[in-house]
């Protein structure tokens, strides 16, 4: 069943390539965005149908770093190393929510949900230490407020856990904004 | 044409030519190791480099991509040139001490120590192979992969490439797959002697039977190598 959305998945965005005529970049992010990562055989057919050699692809696949090869987690969670936010003790966010989480900077959990990275820069820094949950940002965070953040994810997680589709994350993001 | 100057020669050169084809037009000899007259510089080696501007305000370009200007005072020799291509083959030799080609380069450049790290890699990252795959072979099988210190050469996900042809022509043009003859010395000694030197087979054979190009140094005085008797039981 997946695959056949994947296949229905990639045909559509293969045909809204055909019409617009965007750069490589634009294209694997298109890709990215509607699969998570980037899958081979996504970009073998891109290959084809642009007529674009395929180590090409691989080579901008693996030079930004914004692009992944492995499968991500649903909710990307980003905390900011730049120096600011370091000054104002990043390093113990990340900490926090590896600890949370249970993973290191550049891992995904197991169930496939989270996916934890450490960017250098997100160019707030007046919001330091910054923390992105799916494009929201978490201004001055700090290790106590990551418990509350993921507290009520962990509750929902335990919860939701007979039914396959988890969107607790969203839930706890939620609740964040309000407080 | 432009009028420039090189070495303190007047010279004059076509619009359009580099530095390196302009110095090797005249005579001037410039080490290269990714440079191919057949494919497009990229200057990824830096041993071509050479000073250019007037001495108190000169900076090092590298020849193979830097064009021909008009009035330009071109050093392709000065101190600070040597010096910086010495150091270049130092770290070279560093990387890469198997290479033959670095190797003879060494001891061309009087590069008697290494005092970097000694690592044993396999590719310096010239990118010649990567060049004449896509624009001689036509293939482009093979890339540069990743960013940074993570760069290295692959093919499309490391897997067997669909696009090779098996041509060899990146093997061929490896200026590091070219191992060096081993001799009696360490692996990661500087071999330094081979220039000058005539191959020890030809006291004992009529032409010179080593596989290998005249390396030669580190067989003097020492018993000729195996392949060498071999061969002349089988003739």
């Amino acid at each position: 069943m997946r695959q056949l959305q994947e296949q229905k998945a990639s045909k559509e965005q293969n045909n809204n390539n055909a019409s617009n005529n965007h750069s490589l970049v634009t294209m694997l992010h298109q890709i990215q965005e509607t699969y998570n990562y980037l899958p081979e055989n996504v970009l073998r057919e891109l290959a084809k149908e642009k007529n674009i050699p395929l180590v090409d692809l691989y080579r901008v696949a693996t030079f930004y770093s914004l692009f992944s090869l492995t499968p991500k987690g649903k909710h990307k969670i980003l905390t900011c190393t730049g120096t600011a936010c370091h000054v104002r003790g990043s390093e113990k966010v990340t900490e926090e929510i590896s600890r949370v989480l249970g993973i290191q900077p550049g891992e995904t959990t197991e169930d496939g949900e989270y996916s934890l990275e450490a960017v250098n820069c997100l160019g707030a820094c007046a919001l330091a230490p910054l923390v992105v949950v799916d494009e929201q940002y978490h201004a001055n965070m700090t290790p106590a407020q990551i418990g509350a953040l993921f507290n009520g994810v962990r509750k929902s997680t335990c919860q939701d856990k007979e039914s396959s589709h988890c969107h607790c994350s969203s839930v706890a993001v939620g609740s964040k904004e309000k407080s | 044409m432009l009028e420039m100057t090189l070495n303190g020669l007047e010279i004059q050169v076509e619009p359009g030519t580099t530095l390196l084809e302009a110095a090797n037009f005249y005579g001037i000899e410039i080490p290269t190791l990714c440079y191919d007259a057949g494919l497009s510089p990229i200057g990824a080696c830096r041993l071509c480099l050479v000073e250019i501007g007037s001495p108190d305000r000169s900076r090092l370009v590298s020849a193979c991509t830097f064009p021909a200007q008009k009035g330009l005072e071109i050093r392709t020799h000065s101190k600070r040139v040597i010096n910086a291509r010495k150091l270049l083959i130092e770290m070279y030799l560093a990387t890469c001490p198997s290479s033959k080609t670095i190797q003879d380069l060494a001891s061309k450049h009087h590069v008697t120590r290494v005092r970097f790290k000694q690592k044993h890699d396999d590719c310096i990252l010239c990118g010649l192979c990567v060049r004449i795959c896509e624009e001689q072979m036509q293939a482009k099988a093979i890339e540069f992969i990743g960013r940074g210190h993570e760069l290295r050469i692959s093919t499309f996900f490391d897997k067997k490439s669909e696009d090779c042809r098996h041509c060899g022509a990146c093997m061929y043009i490896c200026p590091v797959c070219q191992a060096r003859c081993q001799g009696p010395q360490e692996k990661d000694a500087v071999c330094n002697a081979c220039l000058n030197l005539e191959p020890p087979c030809l006291e004992e054979f009529e032409d010179a039977m080593c596989y290998m190009d005249p390396c030669v140094a580190c067989e003097q005085g020492h018993e000729p190598r195996k392949g060498c008797s071999q061969r002349k039981e089988g003739s």
